[in-house]
């Protein structure tokens, strides 16, 4: 005698088949919750800060205790800073990248680079800020400065652009080397042209958001170079500077009268909000192109 | 031009009905109708690429899996349409169960991975459980092997080992039918030659199909033959009548090692 | 006729020139890392000429700028940042778990291409933001549900550092979900188990290293958060006794007293102490997953 296949009537009674629906319905409610949440905390920034946001506020320095005027010189010091944690972290990022996808063996060394890597990733962001205080402000006397704390976060980034490099250097296909090294081509001529021509793209999109996250941390620029308040915008890498974070750390916490400063914190955290959205959107676009354009 | 055996519907368990199978755009099996007789081993045989392996998992619907598949035709099992919107995939996979090219046993003890079926479907005592353990580790050759070590994990059996316990873990939930993706190919040849007495043990209570690329084994195990090609059915027919005197120039050109 | 022999040094100086160049760039993620330890350790040594080393783990007490008799226990701090990290756990792990098994298991291809970005958009929320979704969301909601004056207690912390850890622990679960061979996924169906049973009994205890790991990854990045609690949980300096109350991670203590203390005092020494405390902590975290991962990517290849 065979067993029929058909649902019985109560198939949708059955323990497993009532499990399995409870079970889906439990991991898509988490999804949707998490999504929900992310999406809930931008609304709720962005509609109370977008009353905030007038071309004044973009252009003018905090006036009268902070409690009026823009955020002009927090802009300007944080796109300061993140220019020199580019400078650090995204050539030296590249290169590390290209020692160990191109050049590292399998050996000790290598492994020892790539545990380094990841538990520099893990290493507590106000410790990059000791860090920092001690190496660059004080032994290296840059004082607390856009320098000192640009080279901070530069350190802090350079995981993540190792990283995101690497992943830009595996999706190169080996035929490519393989092809440049048959026509008789040396190591770093392979590298040059016929590898870091394809990889330069993804290695950029991966730099600009690892700068992106830099950008909007606080705890390394606390006590490097990041100032409460002033007036005008930093004239030297010597001088300190206003950062985005930080301002909106002040205006949320530390600040005389909090109620009048809630609006701008708002629309502080909007700038910032609206800044680091752009930069991981366009990078996700890019980067979905780009693995197209290498699959086809 | 296709010559095609046919069975009284006593003798048939499957019947394949204009079945048509698309990976996305592209056509992987062509308007393939056939029936498969009951209790016998039927072999699978042609070139690789030609669909034989997208065939076997059209019968326990394992193409399932393949988000851009998309089947057409019907395929009958004891007169039941599987594609049928009101069929229990669960109920079908125990009916028709699979054994794969590699074999892949879970990363559990081998007592766990047989009775690892045992206890997702039915309330089953313990020593219920081990009764049908032991019992499909017999029907598999493998009990005498592994009998002192049961709570061993399984990857620590050899090639052939986990070959055979994946039969009994397939043999434990009772189907009916059996599919065999070209067992054999990850598997040396002694322990080949043991998977194909077993398969030729278990056609006394079972359907058995099997794939297989390799002719010596298809004519040593089965009672008939289908020959694929590009996924067409060129040739199905008894496989000394296949191997000796095919109709079809293909299925000539292709057992006597002309292309492949 | 050319020859095959090696051109002798000349044409081998730039070749050896871009290696040993992108070979010290490897090699300074090491020195940065030794190098972070290394000046912290520094910097810690000499608090404890004057603060004895068993009070400085043992006592809850710390009170450097007390006139009469400065202390330094951190244990108050320890104890809360566990405090909050435990409590992210307990909300971010099955959370993140749920998540990582809906993307890789039951999500459409479509839908999954979609989420994830998303997810990792919520990676990218700087923490002193989320801080602030702290201030003015979370924290009213707590103080309204439990009626208190305020809600910047530890199980707002709790709640904020689990949204921060989500991205971490649901994206290296997804990974050792995905890790999990297909073959596995097909013997299980292939005997008659659902989708459920499959990844509850099969894909789970396979990938289990994996989701571990997450769970320790998320750990360590909860612990050294620093902007969130900093914001959010009150930074009352006393010994925490439940998650409705405020407390003072040894984060936020760093980032309060580090601004404010007179440069190479005993109190400046023993901040850099905590920060050891808390390099240490981390780095054994991370180490952990890091083995724990390792291991597992050898066992399933």
């Amino acid at each position: 005698m065979s067993r029929s296949i058909k649902k019985s009537k109560n198939n949708k009674f059955e323990k497993s088949v009532l499990l399995q629906w409870v079970g889906f319905f439990l991991v898509r409610l988490a999804t949707y919750a998490v999504l929900f949440i992310l999406i809930y905390f931008l609304y709720d920034i962005a509609s109370k800060g977008y009353k905030s946001i007038s071309w004044e506020f973009l252009t003018e320095a905090p006036r009268k205790g902070m409690t009026q005027g823009g955020i002009l010189p927090a802009i300007v010091g944080t796109f300061l800073v993140t220019m020199i944690t580019a400078i650090v972290a995204v050539p030296l990022g590249m290169a590390a990248a290209i020692y160990l996808n191109e050049y590292a063996g399998a050996g000790r060394l290598t492994r020892l680079i790539r545990l380094s890597i990841r538990n520099l990733a893990g290493v507590p962001s106000i410790v990059y800020g000791l860090f920092g205080v001690i190496l660059f402000v004080n032994i290296l006397k840059f004082g607390t400065s856009v320098l000192s704390a640009g080279l901070t976060l530069g350190l802090l980034t350079l995981p993540w652009t190792i990283t995101a490099s690497e992943e830009a250097l595996k999706s190169v296909p080996d035929a490519y080397r393989e092809g440049a090294l048959a026509l008789g081509a040396t190591k770093w001529q392979m590298i040059r042209t016929n590898v870091l021509p394809y990889s330069i793209p993804g290695m950029l999109t991966g730099a600009v958001l690892g700068l992106a996250r830099a950008a909007g941390e606080t705890a390394p620029i606390m006590f490097t170079g990041a100032a409460f308040y002033l007036p005008y915008l930093p004239r030297s890498l010597k001088d300190q500077f206003m950062a985005l974070p930080y301002h909106l750390y002040i205006m949320a916490t530390q600040h005389h009268a909090i109620d009048k400063a809630r609006a701008i914190a708002y629309g502080t955290a909007l700038v910032l909000i609206v800044f680091i959205v752009i930069f991981n959107l366009g990078a996700i676009i890019i980067r979905a192109r780009l693995r197209n354009k290498w699959r086809n | 031009m296709e010559q095609i055996i046919s069975f009284s519907p006593q003798e048939t368990k499957i019947q394949v009905q204009n079945l048509n199978l698309y990976y996305s755009k592209k056509q992987v099996l062509k308007n393939i109708s056939m029936n498969i007789p009951e209790r016998r081993v039927t072999a699978i045989i042609g070139p690789s690429g030609c669909g034989k392996s997208s065939f076997v998992r059209v019968l326990n619907r394992m193409n399932d899996l393949i988000p851009e598949a998309r089947v057409e035709g019907r395929v009958l099992i004891d007169g039941e349409n599987i594609y049928d919107p009101d069929v229990d995939v669960v109920a079908l996979r125990k009916k028709v169960g699979m054994v794969f090219q590699k074999p892949n046993p879970f990363p559990k003890s081998i007592f766990e991975n047989i009775a690892y079926g045992l206890r997702i479907g039915r309330h089953l005592k313990e020593e219920e459980i081990e009764f049908i353990v032991e019992k499909s580790l017999r029907q598999a050759a493998l009990w005498e092997e592994v009998k002192d070590r049961l709570n061993q994990n399984a990857m620590s059996l050899s090639g052939g080992q986990q070959q055979r316990l994946c039969i009994a873990r397939a043999l434990a939930v009772e189907p009916e039918i059996i599919l065999f993706d070209e067992p054999c190919s990850a598997i040396d040849p002694i322990a080949t030659a043991r998977i194909e007495e077993l398969i030729h043990e278990l056609k006394k209570d079972y359907t058995v199909l099997i794939v297989t690329h390799n002719m010596q084994q298809a004519a040593r195990v089965s009672d008939f033959t289908a020959f694929l090609w590009l996924g067409e059915l060129i040739e199905f027919d008894r496989t000394e009548k296949i191997f000796t005197n095919p109709v079809n120039k293909l299925t000539e050109d292709y057992i006597t090692g002309r292309f492949g | 006729m050319h020859s095959v022999k090696k051109k002798g040094f000349g044409s081998n100086l730039k070749e050896s020139f871009f290696k040993n160049l992108f070979k010290i760039s490897g090699l300074l993620t090491i020195l940065t890392l030794l190098g972070i330890f290394a000046l912290l350790l520094y910097s810690a040594v000499p608090a404890f000429k004057e603060i004895d080393l068993k009070e400085f783990f043992t006592s809850t007490r710390w009170d450097p700028t007390s006139p009469e008799e400065p202390e330094y226990g951190l244990l108050s701090m320890l104890v809360s940042s566990l405090l909050v990290t435990a409590g992210a756990l307990f909300i971010a792990f099955p959370v993140g778990v749920a998540v990582a098994a809906y993307l890789s298991d039951v999500a459409r291809p479509k839908t999954r291409e979609i989420f994830k970005p998303v997810i990792e958009l919520l990676a990218a929320v700087p923490s002193v933001v989320v801080g602030f979704i702290g201030i003015t969301l979370i924290g009213p909601l707590i103080a309204r549900v439990f009626k208190m004056s305020h809600g910047l207690t530890a199980l707002n912390g709790s709640i904020l550092l689990a949204i921060m850890a989500l991205p971490t622990i649901i994206s290296i679960s997804e990974d050792a979900l995905r890790a999990v061979p297909q073959s596995y996924t097909e013997a299980s169906l292939a005997v008659g188990a659902n989708h459920w049973q499959t990844l509850i009994r099969v894909k789970i205890p396979a990938a289990r290293s994996g989701i571990i790991a997450a769970f320790m990854l998320g750990m360590g990045r909860a612990i050294g958060e620093t902007m969130t609690v900093l914001m959010a949980t009150g930074n009352a300096r006393s010994f925490p006794h439940g998650f409705l109350q405020s407390v003072r991670t040894l984060t936020a203590n760093i980032a309060i007293e580090l601004g404010e203390v007179p440069y190479f005092t005993t109190h400046y020494y023993a901040l850099f102490a905590l920060g050891l405390v808390l390099f240490l902590l981390t780095f054994i975290i991370n180490l952990t997953a890091d083995l724990i991962m390792e291991k597992q990517k050898r066992k399933l290849l």
